[in-house]
């Protein structure tokens, strides 16, 4: 009987090692000889540099050295534009530390390398920075007013890319419209916050002559390849290696400063240097995310049909665009959603502000395209006294309606075109799991008589899933009998190291315990782009499940062979080949790989039992067309996204004397095609559900008029803990995808997309006898009982 | 004995500080947190650091028998006091304390990077609240951010793991 | 984010501290249980050239009874208070309000002085003492006083301690009988400092009616706030919601909130106002074990 692997709850291969305190995260390396460093960063949100003087910092005991930008030799070209864009017509990066001006607080200006973390950050103060301050840009919406002062001089314009995509004729589609309706929605800016802040170790191995960093990355192919052309090295004289790694979120797929300035300075140096960023460091250093202003209006019929969808919104990039525009593009290509939008205008700037750059946060504009979609749905069904979920019902594409094409091309280059999926059925689904009707009809009208403001929201989202360029996966039989896999996609807590074993395992029939996975370190894998957009199972899973496949081709062959049969008459059960009804006569995968590989000498007694028959000569022992190695690479390359989807209900209660909020339930209907481990992915999903509540009503990162961040650190950016979070029920649907071997869809921001949507259509519910609209995330509870104040004026 | 080694701002101190039930003898400045001196000086990086204001609970380590949050102690604080860290939970290298093996099984780690301090915590809770409600075992972790998991299954493993605890050991 | 260098002490007679703190002036600091303390440092917010390390102090730890109520030495962790019966029952809003503290890492190291000397304008404790005027005993080396919490509590983060006095005891009344103690808040997130916190304290005589009504409040102001005209309004009446309403109004028309980047000043005024209500119910209740009408 094959071992079924998929959609197995394979507890996790990763978790002892990390449950007895022996991760080993950037932070924990230790290596002879290392020395410390520390960034000195901008104070001031926009500012000219007219001198730095650090003599007094490199005079300190246990300072070894000082760079400011003139130091950074090879260092000092500008940070690359990792994602081009035509619409991207005033793109701007930084240098790896400021040359002549700061843009945002917390720009770095200065690097130090001491003795001890300590010491450099008794350095940092005796560096002695002088700044001519220019007027900073914060508000987006008058960063695009006429005679604005601008982020970036030389671009004459705070607008780095202006997008309009068209589909269909918007135009005379609102014309004709029997109805038109229109919302300003505001999501403000946030960020990924993981529980690690990032860090970096580099050293110089003299001997090798390799540089080794490790690095808490989402990419490190991404940073390899960079940094073996940012110093004239050979791409094999580079290896980086992200180890365990404590989330990422999106924050950690970038190519940051720090990751230009620690190499060099160990390359300078000629010891190793490790950089921990520290949390307040974090706020200011790190990527933030979801400042978007929308002005959307929605077109329908008298039936509540869509005819026509036009967005217009500006985008905060921050005071660089190193990753492009990709998180706005996104919200433009998944506005529409799960719905037929047969005309669609979309229009964004992407707008500078000196405050820190934008890139991708978990749901990468995704969030935002629902928040619009599923508010412009819920007005459409208040004004029209119709049922919400009944307005969905009839605007979704349906199961038959695919492929499925938007009209917009999406953030791989691609059309946006959905595979695969059933949309009423997930939506049936939650609604029963939540209790639609009997909470409408009854629980919520006695609440209602009794004082209490109690509220069911529905959200509705699809997620493209599974985007190229491509990944791939090396394969191979060890002689031990055990498996090695390795991939370029590394991990921050998805379970790769047991998802893609649970992949290997089922294809090559092999005890998973016999799997070892190897991902995030270039010198075993160097192809690839890094860990984001929910492209694990799928890009690599799929990359994965074909070099096993391979593989396996290979071992049927050698086996066919040995055993003198056909190939079809043989059997793979439980890591062995056998004759299929004669299992004695059969090989080990283990066997096979010693019989594939003619070396002269046998290790271990078994080894030489198997290779002392002496076998007869039959041409060279290598035929040509013939490996030693029972192994494969392969690379898998999605021929566009793969969509996921889901349908949210949850029910919570307001206390209208404090603004509080509590939720009684919270249900999700998810389909990310063929389940891997049902396990990992509700843990997946209730991790981006939590980010998602934080996005509801938590997390800001809040900028004073003069880019100041007012709230960077832990007691004043709220994570939500566990008293927040509310229990998640979940329940599976699976459309499998038709276009990966595997049939996955990707799951790693389900979670966090359709959460304020859901939140603010619950909140419109419980309080709708005060006519209270939500259009604005977070929303605390000050602010909540502000909106009630102004919908009952 | 603490005494003083060194004159001047550079001033240093010894101290003897008991670890996982190892006496180390160190001399350290006073301002070194003791989560640096448990992960760097003594090399026990099971405990990890994400903030150094005291908010995220990473750092999480039992001082005599009570959880503290290490960032927020200097290491001469713990002169003559007895640190627990992750490391100690498991009893040897064969088994796994009741709490380890309780997040295995339901999946209460992701990252991993913030399970130490809750390990710990939830072992000092559990061992004067052995058999808590869900409802106080969200209070009990809500001093700890977890970022990956949405807490879910970190409840249930403590749950979990309160029951594997109640339960009489194998003789 | 390391601390800057200080010089460290740490004694273990109270004798020993005061002299420290004599000799070093405003450049020393004491450290209690760091939770307020260490992150300061950690941002180098706080710089002291010297550090009086007080956890060896054994003499300020204590709980006992004492002239009418419990007497708390500073260095008291807030965890015991937690723990104590005594607490539980001389004094049920110190053993409603210490579960607000933070979390129980902090508590299990912050101590009852520390938290009072610090003297955050939404912390509970400076609450507690406002509610029911309890008593801050100060020592120095030249010797002692006590204040109450209006001579006691200056400012945000300011208090009446000199640079060479150390909080050395706190002191709270024990519990009339025929009174009603409840401690509300309203945080951000469970175990966040309080937007809006109340302490209500209410006794009612053999009649029925109110005979004495406490409220203090924290987090609408610089210092812990007693609404005394609130207090004054509900004394000689029999409780009723229309009667604790108009309290809450009251006590909303006299405090003066700040706005901050978690709360509007409009924001703390309402929920002073709801807290009151509820609070003032809550606390009958206890006594009448009826609901209010």
């Amino acid at each position: 009987m094959p071992t079924r692997m998929l959609g197995e709850p394979v507890k996790r291969r990763e978790d002892p090692r990390l449950l007895t305190g022996h991760g080993r995260y950037v932070d924990d390396i230790d290596l002879p000889g290392m020395l410390h460093a520390a960034v000195l960063r901008s104070p001031y949100a926009h500012a000219r540099i007219e001198r730095i003087d650090a003599s007094a910092a490199r005079a300190l005991e246990g300072v070894v050295a000082v760079f400011t930008y003139d130091d950074l030799g090879p260092a000092r070209e500008r940070m690359p534009l990792l994602i081009p864009n035509p619409a991207l017509t005033h793109p701007y990066t930084r240098y790896a530390l400021a040359r002549d001006e700061v843009n945002h607080v917390g720009e770095g200006v200065a690097l130090v390398v001491a003795e001890s973390r300590y010491v450099a950050e008794d350095a940092l103060e005796a560096i002695r920075v002088e700044y001519q301050e220019l007027p900073p840009v914060v508000d987006i919406e008058r960063a695009v007013e006429p005679g604005a002062s601008l982020v970036h001089e030389e671009l004459g314009t705070n607008v780095a890319a202006h997008y309009v995509g068209v589909v269909g004729d918007p135009e005379r589609a609102f014309a004709q419209a029997a109805h038109v309706f229109r919302e300003r929605l505001v999501i403000e800016r946030s960020a990924a916050m993981p529980i690690e802040t990032r860090g970096i170790v580099a050293a110089w191995d003299p001997y090798r002559e390799v540089l080794r960093v490790w690095d808490s990355t989402q990419g490190p192919i991404v940073i390899r390849n960079a940094l073996a052309a940012l110093f004239g090295l050979a791409p094999h004289q580079v290896e980086v290696i992200a180890p365990d790694v404590g989330g990422g979120f999106g924050c950690k797929i970038m190519f940051y400063p720090e990751e230009v300035l620690i190499p060099y300075a160990a390359l300078v140096l000629g010891r190793p240097v490790k950089w921990t960023e520290d949390r307040i460091e974090h706020f200011i250093g790190t990527n933030h995310e979801r400042l978007q202003i929308h002005d959307a209006e929605i077109a329908v019929d008298t039936e509540g049909r869509i005819l026509g969808v036009r967005d217009i919104f500006l985008h905060d990039a921050g005071a660089y665009t190193p990753y492009g525009i990709i998180v706005p593009q996104i919200t433009a290509c998944q506005l529409p959603g799960p719905y037929k939008v047969p005309n669609y205008h979309v229009e964004f700037r992407a707008v500078y502000s000196n405050t820190v750059p934008v890139s991708p946060y978990r749901g990468a504009g995704r969030p935002h395209a629902c928040f619009v979609m599923e508010r412009l749905m819920d007005r459409v069904a208040d004004e029209l006294g119709l049922d919400r979920a009944e307005v969905r019902r009839r605007n979704f594409i349906q199961p038959d309606e695919f492929p499925y094409d938007v009209g917009l091309i999406f953030q791989d280059g691609a059309p946006t075109r959905y595979d695969s999926g059933d949309y009423p059925a997930m939506l049936a689904r939650v609604l029963k799991m939540i209790d639609y009707e009997r909470f409408v009809r009854e629980e919520q009208p006695r609440l209602r008589a009794e004082g209490r403001y109690v509220g069911l929201g529905l959200a509705c989202y699809v997620e493209g899933t599974g985007i190229g360029p491509y990944e791939g996966a090396h394969v191979r039989i060890e002689p031990t009998g055990q498996v090695y896999v390795a991939t370029g996609m590394p991990q921050q807590g998805q379970a790769h190291k047991t998802i893609l074993a649970q992949v290997a395992a089922e294809e090559l029939q092999v005890p998973i315990e016999r799997i070892m996975v190897i991902e995030g370190d270039t010198a075993h894998f160097g192809f690839g782009s890094g860990t984001y957009a929910s492209r694990s199972a799928v890009v690599a899973g799929s990359a994965v499940a074909l070099a096993a496949r391979r593989v396996r081709e290979q071992v049927l062959e050698l086996a066919a062979r040995e055993l003198e049969v056909d190939p079809a008459d043989l059997v793979v059960e439980d890591g062995r080949i056998f004759v299929r009804g004669a299992p004695e006569r059969g090989l080990s995968y283990w066997e096979a790989a010693q019989l594939a590989n003619p070396l002269r000498y046998a290790y271990g007694t078994e080894a030489s039992e198997l290779l002392s028959k002496p076998r007869p000569w039959n041409g060279p022992a290598l035929p040509p067309g013939r490996q030693p190695a029972l192994e494969a690479t392969e690379y898998y390359s999605p021929p566009h996204a793969t969509w996921a989807s889901g349908a949210l209900a949850c029910i919570l209660e307001v206390d209208l004397g404090t603004g509080m909020i509590r939720f009684h339930r919270l249900c999700v209907v998810h389909d990310c095609g063929r389940v891997i481990n049902p396990m990992v992915v509700e843990g997946q999903i209730h991790g981006g559900i939590a980010q998602g509540i934080g996005g509801a009503f938590y997390e800001r990162i809040v900028y004073d008029e003069n880019g100041q961040p007012v709230n960077a650190s832990f007691m004043d950016f709220l994570i939500p803990t566990a008293v927040e979070i509310p229990h998640i029920e979940i329940a599976h649907l699976e459309t499998p995808s038709p276009l990966n071997p595997l049939g996955v869809k990707g799951v790693g921001e389900a979670g966090a997309i359709p959460v304020p949507a859901l939140v603010a259509s619950a909140l419109d519910d419980a309080l709708r006898p005060l006519g209270v609209r939500v259009t604005r995330m977070p929303l605390g509870p000050c602010e909540l009982l502000e909106l009630i104040a102004r919908s009952t004026e | 004995m603490s005494a003083e080694v060194g004159a001047g701002s550079a001033q240093r101190r010894a101290i003897r500080v008991t670890v996982n039930g190892v006496v180390y003898e160190r001399v350290v400045e006073p301002r070194l947190l003791l989560s640096d001196f448990l992960r760097h000086e003594l090399g026990l990086t099971g405990t990890h650091v994400g903030c150094e204001h005291g908010v995220c609970g990473a750092c999480t380590v039992l001082v005599n028998g009570e959880p503290a949050r290490s960032c927020l102690m200097l290491a001469v604080q713990a002169d003559r006091l007895a640190i627990e860290t992750v490391e100690s939970l498991a009893p040897d290298e064969e088994r796994l304390h009741p709490l380890q093996q309780a997040f295995w099984d339901r999946h209460g780690l992701q990252c991993g990077f913030c399970t130490p301090g809750l390990l710990m915590l939830l072992k000092s809770f559990l061992a004067e609240n052995p058999s808590p409600s869900e409802e106080e075992v969200r209070e009990a972790i809500s001093g700890n951010l977890c970022r990956c998991t949405g807490y879910q299954n970190i409840v249930a493993a403590a749950l979990e793991a309160a029951r594997l605890l109640r339960e009489p050991v194998a003789g | 984010m390391k601390p800057p260098r200080f010089e460290y002490h740490v004694p273990e007679l109270l004798d020993e501290a005061l002299g420290l703190l004599a000799e070093l002036g405003a450049d020393a600091k004491p450290l209690a249980g760091g939770q307020s303390l260490v992150p300061m440092l950690n941002m180098r917010l706080a710089r002291p050239g010297h550090l009086i390390d007080l956890n060896r102090i054994a003499e300020l730890d204590y709980l006992a009874e004492r002239d009418g109520g419990l007497a708390v030495g500073a260095m008291t962790r807030q965890r015991a208070v937690e723990r104590s019966t005594l607490v539980r029952e001389g004094c049920p809003l110190l053993a409603q309000a210490i579960r607000y503290v933070g979390h129980l890492p902090i508590r299990t190291r912050g101590t009852v002085g520390g938290s009072v000397a610090h003297a955050d304008p939404a912390a509970e404790l400076p609450g507690v003492l406002a509610a029911l005027d309890g008593r801050i005993t100060l020592r120095s080396r030249s010797g002692s006083r006590v204040l109450g919490p209006d001579a006691f509590f200056l400012g945000a983060l300011a208090t009446a301690a000199a640079p060479d006095e150390l909080v050395t005891e706190i002191w709270v009344p024990t519990v009339p009988e025929r009174t009603g103690q409840v401690w509300l808040e309203v945080a951000r997130r469970h175990g966040d400092y309080a937007l809006v916190g109340l302490g209500a304290s209410v006794t009612l005589d053999g009649d029925g009616t109110i005979s004495e009504a406490r409220l203090a409040l924290i987090g609408v102001g610089p210092v812990p706030v007693r609404a005394r005209r609130a207090e004054e309004r509900l004394r000689g009446e029999r409780p009723a919601t229309s009667l604790f309403r108009e309290a809450g109004r009251l006590v909303s028309a006299e405090i003066q909130p700040e706005t901050d980047v978690h709360a509007t000043s409009e924001y703390r005024r309402r929920v002073a106002a709801v807290l009151t209500e509820r609070a003032l119910a809550e606390a009958t209740r206890q006594i009448t074990r009826e609901t209010v009408e």
